[in-house]
């Protein structure tokens, strides 16, 4: 599934499986029940039905009359087709999350113990059911007991199986999907038709799409343009008349419609359920559109460090020899100090250490001592006596101090260097002998600085919550790039932390999992939970990443501001179009009764006729051919607000301006040797 | 051509400290002009009742608005319908009947000052300087209140810091004190200001004085008259408020045309320089006002770029343009100025919603009549006192709206949200303009009879829409030339003039009033930075493209038909 988004992104109208249907679905739609919806396509249509009137009552010729009613039905037709396009791109994943669904049985654990097979529609919140391995998940709930690997591809398009366990932070499972390995009891949580599962089909076909707050504020705009048209249209033909000039009514449509912002008013619908639909192509569930809207005005994220901007875990990057110590001796001794780590730090000098030295193993009868609490140390007891041991300053140190060896002065200032990179510092000795430091650090992602500097171009402020120390912190932070930290946070801190900045005016996104983030997720204005998470942090959070990976953050953010831009671009468009359309409707209107208007003709068109269906054709296939930028979101560099606007404005207003000339006198070039005939 | 650049240069280098000065006036604080002022103030506070400290919030001050009006308005309907049977009418002029009067009123009242009478035979000296007078000189001053009003809603209210304290934020957004916003820059800046002007009027010999006018025999012998009576009166001082106060309403008929109102070209220049001087104080003084300069320099610049532009174009088209000088065109000219200065004030009197003229617009090229007629539908080029920021205000709010969804962001002004509701009341002053131009426009061409046009065709179609256009924009000037002494004229400039006045005034406060109460984000690089020549080109292009669609096919069939005709003779 994951691939297959990835193709549509690259041809957005690809596959005739979804052009059929939403060819038939633009014909469904002209039902006065859903037209009505849209109130710019609806003057539309009835403008139809008046053209089709007058010319049946002889008020056109019959040829011009039945053009212009053609013209206008097919600005209807395109304007619902494109919003079928947008809805039917949903559907297809609405159909393989519907498979998912079907057919689940559970295995109830009474209340008085023993277990009952019952359908999974049955279940309601509080069950407990017991799911074992190549069983199906039957409902929403969260672990209580056991743990196991989860395949989720069915809901995430993610095939890689992932770790579920109760009692932690990743004790959430989704109905639908396959344990493989285990046996876990789960608690369902949701009631019957309200799971994530439901929920997602509703919003991915758009059955329960809400406009969201900005839409509703352009449709008023828009559709008191249209009312303001539909004056001057209907007065015109009143003071005409105190000139003599006899407008006929299928002509004053044709300029009606020119008007009005039918090219927004077509694409509106699917500019929303694209916006979403992108946000889904990027594996983010958004629980409404308002939620990818409200990310585009997000002024502050954030970020937790592990996860987000680092990998997480701490890798061996550089080995720190002592003064008087062989570097060969301690890379050696950090090497055979670690072959037998399984933690990913001891892997990670393992990996370091090796370099070409690929053949060295642990000599026989090597015993390995793993890191204990206590201890604070692992390391390997070699055979002869060798004790060699790697660990935090203080616990070396008494290690050594132990076995009679003496602490070198160098070391201390050594151990804080490396501390005030933001690196982890690992002491190593051999024996009695304390031989230097390897550093473990965070690495921190490839590319998150480039990000960080394209979401501060456009007025994002990042912040990183960590729960290292100031210092750690501190070096982390510039070296990722974000604006700010907070170091040693508890998970209270970023409540306090996004309430100070709600105080402040500024609109926080955060991202988490955990039960303890819930309140945060809650507060915060955009609150991406990770699928992985507990239940409580994905009720509370607007948006649920289903990678689970923290960075997709930035990816809404980015989502929801070419949402609004490609909004307020086409609206630009529209209005500038506008322009055009009366110097090719205009003279054509006036013509005949005054003939010195001809030289308001300046796009020279051939006649009067040709003039009017050269503008409505124009005027119906900018909106088909708008479609895949309304789905794709226009094209943006992140860029400060007035450089955006700027690139806009020339694009959209200038070119929304100048565009229609051209294009209608080149159609009027190609139709005008029919009426010739 | 040099009273074009004069003019400007003036009106800039006095708007500067006098904006400075405004400002001071309107925040309330103490100043320089205290000690002869302050008493006088607290008797006029004292009389109202209100407490100038008080704060109002935008149902108060639009209430205190509404019923200053009422009651100024209907004193003076009263006094027009019985000047006749008042003492100070020496020349004997009668009582008006209800319908001019009631236009009159309305007129003077919503600070449009259009003239369906002529004032040195119709209006006695009482009628003139107390009804006449009193209300050029308070309504623009109510203008500039709610102006103030509305920037301080912008700002988030005078309370902004109060609200944010925890738990306050329900307080009403206190936008300052109508009776204090009036009065204040009533005593304290508009009269010393007509005081100097009358004085510098007056020196050019523009009259001055109660007695009845002398009799005069012609000099001309042919003409059939014996005897001329020469109207006179205290013509300099109403003069000055007419020009200074975006007035327009003259004592004489034919208003600065006529010599004894406008005698010398030192005194045009003055007329000229006042046409604009207050509202570009008013520019200015949005700078110290709201402490937000660089917002003050969007404001200046955009309107005095599209002033430039809508000058130099009508300047243009009366003097250099193909045919200027052609018969056709000549007819009616005024050449006692010539065409440059006569073209300059066409140009700022429409700018300003001022209304006063020193020829006959009716005369004017058909391209100058387009001009001036764009200018009023604008009406934000400077427009009138307070009342030209206030729609400046609108188109900025519709510009950011468009402007900042190209940002990415949902559109904001100073950090606030423009939402859905803020955007129906925007709707309601979009669609009101062409609905009540375009609606009356057609019902006054369409019948029979009810326009009393003096031109067939094209022509006649601009004098009607004119008309209307001039009362919408509470500018007053008019195309002449129409028989506008009817009922039917008389009523519905009545009402037109209302609904350019009120909604246009009232709206924008309650606007900014509801966006004070919402959460401020700061402003950072991501948000629409307005104060720049970006937004500034956005929005002259807003304003021109959004009147230009409106109205275009009337101006097509009005004035473009009308030069289209002339220039193909």
């Amino acid at each position: 599934m994951k691939h297959m988004t990835a193709k549509k992104q690259e041809r957005p109208l690809s596959g005739g499986q979804h052009l059929a249907p939403a060819l038939v679905d633009a014909f469904v739609k002209l039902a006065p029940r859903h037209i009505i919806r849209n109130p710019v396509m609806a003057v539309v249509w009835l403008g139809t039905l008046v053209t089709a009137g007058a010319t049946l009552a002889g008020q056109a010729r019959p040829g011009f009359g039945w053009a212009v009613t053609l013209a206008l039905l097919i600005t209807v037709l395109f304007g619902n087709f494109a919003e079928a396009v947008a809805e039917s791109r949903g559907r297809g994943q609405a159909a393989s999350l519907r498979r998912a669904r079907q057919d689940l049985t559970a295995r109830r654990l009474a209340p008085a113990g023993g277990e009952q097979t019952v359908a999974a529609a049955a279940l309601r919140p509080g069950d407990l059911v017991l799911i074992e391995a190549g069983q199906l998940v039957p409902a929403d709930g969260e672990i209580i007991e056991g743990l196991a690997t989860i395949n989720e591809a069915a809901v995430t398009g993610e095939s890689a199986p992932v770790l579920r366990e109760a009692g932690t932070d990743r004790s959430g499972v989704i109905g639908g999907t396959k344990v493989l390995s285990d046996r876990i009891v789960v608690r369902v949580t949701a009631e019957p038709g309200h799971s994530f599962l439901d929920r997602m089909i509703a919003l991915v076909e758009g059955s329960n799409r809400q406009k969201t707050p900005n839409e509703i504020a352009l449709g008023i705009l828009l559709g008191v343009m249209t009312l303001t048209f539909l004056i001057v249209v209907a007065t015109l033909p009143f003071i005409g008349s105190f000139v003599g000039v006899n407008t006929n009514l299928v002509l004053l449509v044709a300029l009606l419609v020119c008007l009005i912002p039918t090219t927004i008013g077509g694409l509106l619908p699917a500019i929303g359920i694209a916006g979403m639909n992108r946000a889904l192509q990027a594996n983010v569930l958004a629980k409404s559109g308002k939620a990818v809207e409200v990310a585009g005005d997000v002024d502050v994220l954030l970020l937790d460090k592990t996860g987000t901007i680092t990998h997480g875990d701490r890798q061996a990057t550089a080995f720190h020899p002592l003064a008087g110590v062989d570097a060969e001796h301690l890379r050696q001794a950090a090497l055979l100090a670690s072959l037998a780590d399984p933690t990913p730090e001891g892997k990670s000098i393992v990996k370091l250490a090796r370099g070409r030295d690929a053949r060295l193993e642990a000599p026989a009868g090597a015993l390995f001592v793993p890191f204990s609490a206590q201890a604070r140390m692992s390391g390997v007891d070699l055979p002869g006596g060798r004790i060699i041991r790697k660990g935090a300053l203080d616990a070396i140190a008494r290690h050594v101090q132990l076995q009679g060896g003496l602490i070198p002065g160098e070391l201390e200032a050594r151990v804080t260097e490396v501390a005030r990179k933001g690196a982890t510092p690992l002491v190593v000795c051999d024996g009695r002998h304390v031989l230097g430091v390897i550093e473990l650090s965070d690495v921190i992602k490839h590319g998150i600085k480039e990000r960080f500097a394209r979401l501060r171009a456009m007025g994002v402020k990042t912040v990183m919550i960590t729960g290292d120390n100031p210092l750690t912190a501190a070096n982390i932070a510039a070296e990722a790039g974000v604006d700010d930290y907070i170091a040693e946070a508890r998970p209270e801190d970023k409540l306090a932390r996004i309430r100070a900045e709600q105080r402040g005016g500024r609109l926080v996104a955060m991202v988490g999992d955990g039960t303890n983030d819930a309140p945060a997720l809650a507060q915060a204005d955009v609150g991406l939970a990770m699928n992985s998470g507990t239940q409580a942090a994905k009720e509370a959070a607007n948006m649920v990443d289903l990678d689970s990976d923290p960075a997709k953050l930035l990816e809404v953010v980015e989502i929801g501001k070419q949402q609004l831009i490609t909004r307020g671009a086409l609206t630009t468009f529209s209005l500038a179009n506008d322009v055009s359309k009366y110097f090719a409707i205009l003279p054509a209107l006036f013509a005949a009764t005054i003939p010195q208007m001809a030289a308001l003709n300046v796009m020279q068109l051939s006649s009067p006729t040709s003039a009017v269906l050269s503008a409505l054709i124009f005027n119906a296939l900018i909106i088909p051919l708008l479609i895949p930028l309304a789905l794709r979101g226009v094209r943006f560099k992140p860029a400060g607000a007035t450089q955006l606007l700027r690139n806009n404005m020339l694009i959209y207003g200038v070119g929304g301006v100048l565009l229609p000339f051209i294009a209608i006198k080149a159609i009027d070039l190609l139709i005008a040797p029919l009426f010739s005939l | 051509m040099n009273e074009f650049f004069l003019v400007f240069a003036l009106a800039l280098i006095l708007g500067w400290p006098l904006g400075r000065y405004l400002a001071a006036v309107l925040r309330g604080a103490p100043m320089r002009g205290d000690r002869l002022f302050l008493g006088l103030e607290r008797g006029l506070y004292g009389l109202i009742g209100t407490d100038p400290g008080r704060g109002m919030s935008w149902r108060g001050y639009a209430g205190a608005f509404l019923v200053s009006n009422l009651v100024l308005g209907s004193a003076v309907w009263l006094l027009l319908m019985t000047q006749a049977w008042l003492p100070l009418n020496p020349d004997g002029a009668p009582n008006m009947s209800w319908d001019l009067a009631l236009h009159t009123m309305v007129s003077f009242l919503t600070n449009t000052n259009q003239q369906h009478y002529s004032g040195q035979a119709q209006l006695s000296y009482l009628a003139q300087m107390l009804g006449i007078v009193t209300l050029q000189v308070v309504t623009p001053m109510m203008g500039l209140a709610l102006v103030a009003a509305t920037l301080r809603g912008l700002c988030g209210g005078r309370n902004a810091e109060a609200r944010k304290a925890e738990g306050q934020e329900q307080l009403p957004v206190d936008v300052g004190n109508y009776w204090a916003d009036v009065i204040r820059p009533t005593l304290r800046f508009m009269l010393p200001l007509c005081l100097l002007w009358s004085v510098l009027l007056t020196s050019q010999g523009v009259p001055a004085t109660f007695a009845g006018g002398p009799q005069v025999v012609p000099v001309d012998a042919t003409v059939q008259l014996q005897a001329q009576k020469i109207p006179l009166g205290p013509v300099a001082p109403m003069v000055a408020i007419k020009q200074l106060g975006t007035n327009g309403g003259g004592w004489y008929g034919p208003n600065s045309a006529v010599p004894l109102e406008n005698p010398t070209p030192l005194s045009n220049l003055l007329e000229t320089l006042a046409l604009i001087l207050v509202p570009v104080t008013v520019a200015f003084m949005v700078g110290p006002f709201t402490g937000r300069p660089r917002f003050a320099a969007l404001v200046l610049g955009t309107m005095l770029s599209m002033s430039l532009a809508s000058a130099g174009l009508a300047l243009w088209s009366e003097t250099y343009a193909p045919g200027a000088g052609a018969m056709a065109i000549m007819e009616g000219k005024e050449v006692r100025f010539g065409p440059g200065p006569s073209a300059l004030w066409a140009a700022l009197t429409t700018q300003t919603s001022n209304g006063s003229v020193n020829a006959m617009h009716d005369s004017l090229a058909p391209l100058t009549g387009l001009i001036t007629l764009g200018n009023m539908l604008i009406n934000a080029i400077w427009g009138g006192i307070g009342c030209g920021l206030q729609q400046f205000i609108v188109y900025l709010l519709l510009g950011v709206f468009l402007a900042g969804l190209m940002t990415g962001r949902t559109p904001e002004l100073f950090g606030r949200k423009i939402e859905a509701q803020e955007v129906r009341l925007l709707a309601v002053l979009v669609l009101l303009q062409p609905l009540v131009l375009l609606g009356l426009s057609a019902i006054t061409l369409a019948v029979p009879g009810l326009a009393g046009n003096s031109n067939p065709g094209f022509h006649g179609i601009s004098q009607v829409f004119y008309e209307y256009t001039s009362a919408f924009a509470n500018n007053g000037s008019g195309f002449e030339g129409l028989g506008d002494a009817t009922v039917w004229w008389n009523v519905s400039c009545a009402v037109v003039l209302a609904l350019g006045r009120y909604p246009a005034l009232i709206i924008p406060l309650v606007i900014a009033a509801l966006l004070a109460r919402k959460r401020q984000a700061p402003e950072s690089t991501g948000s629409l930075q307005i104060e720049t020549p970006t937004f500034a080109l956005t929005l002259i292009a807003v304003i021109v493209i959004l009147t230009l669609l409106q109205f275009m096919p009337v101006l097509v069939l009005g004035p473009v038909a009308d030069h289209l005709s002339l220039a193909a003779r």
